[in-house]
């Protein structure tokens, strides 16, 4: 690593990269050890070429295209040996307390209703809200989370994962209705709770 | 008449496949009475938003030096 274009991959910058990928790693596949498992393989096949790299964001969007690659091979073989439709209780506890939301008429109880969350942007930028937009990615039941996660994350077309994971249009739609509403309510009362906000 | 619960499913469901042109007028005709699903749809393009940035923030948050 003499050449000075090079500086800036120096071990700190590596091991910042790393620790990045992890936690997106872990967030997709709720395993610690198959987190590491891919994070590994990623890493060792992205500084196979790390000399071709103009720059340190080059090799991040490089090493986390093949990170989302390896994700994408696990789920593919888990989703052979897990049923991602079966309701879990916590799901089940999610889709009640979804129906609570609502009167016999299908239609918002008053405290109930969705809030105006005033600006985003507002809110993207400041760091607090991505650890609790984490924490409540986190909170969401694993199957429903890596439903949505391969849909907003990955990219899928909602077709593919229907596709992936061997589940139907109409369950997909069921799933994803479910992880957006689990993180809308999350997020509702953990970051825009009247009078919680910080200024 | 689409119900509260049915139009949180149709805008959900906006997100992952394009709507026939009757289910948008239906989800108009009650947005615009219904204060509640009016937030609850900005809440579900924030989330979309919120998510691209996730992972365009990621991956640009430091540029080269």
């Amino acid at each position: 690593m003499s050449d000075p274009q090079q500086a800036w991959m120096n071990d700190a910058a590596i091991e910042e990269i790393r620790r990045e990928m992890l936690k997106f790693a872990q967030l997709q596949l709720r395993d610690a050890t198959m987190a590491e498992d891919v994070v590994q393989e990623a890493l060792a096949a992205a500084l196979v070429n790390a000399r071709d790299f103009a720059g340190r964001s080059a090799l991040k969007t490089w090493v986390f295209a093949i990170l989302r690659n390896k994700i994408v091979d696990h789920i593919r073989q888990q989703s052979r040996t897990t049923n991602v439709s079966a309701l879990a209780p916590e799901e089940e506890s999610l889709d009640q307390s979804f129906e609570t939301l609502f009167k016999g008429n299908d239609h918002w109880r008053p405290e109930n209703r969705p809030s105006n969350w005033g600006d985003p942007e507002e809110s993207l930028r400041q760091q607090r809200f991505w650890d609790v937009f984490d924490a409540c990615l986190n909170h969401l039941p694993e199957n429903t989370a890596r439903v949505f996660m391969m849909r907003e994350f990955l990219e899928f077309e909602t077709a593919e994962v229907c596709r992936e994971l061997r589940i139907t249009v109409s369950n997909c739609n069921v799933i994803l209705h479910r992880a957006r509403n689990g993180l809308r309510r999350c997020l509702e009362k953990s970051w825009f709770a009247p009078g919680e906000q910080p200024c | 008449m689409l119900s509260c619960k049915d139009v949180t499913h149709k805008l959900s469901e906006s997100q992952d496949r394009e709507l026939s042109l009757s289910e948008r007028l239906q989800i108009e005709m009650h947005l615009a009475m219904c204060h509640g699903c009016r937030n609850f749809r900005k809440q579900m393009n924030f989330l979309r938003m919120a998510c691209r940035r996730y992972m365009t923030g990621r991956l640009s948050s430091d540029d080269d030096s």
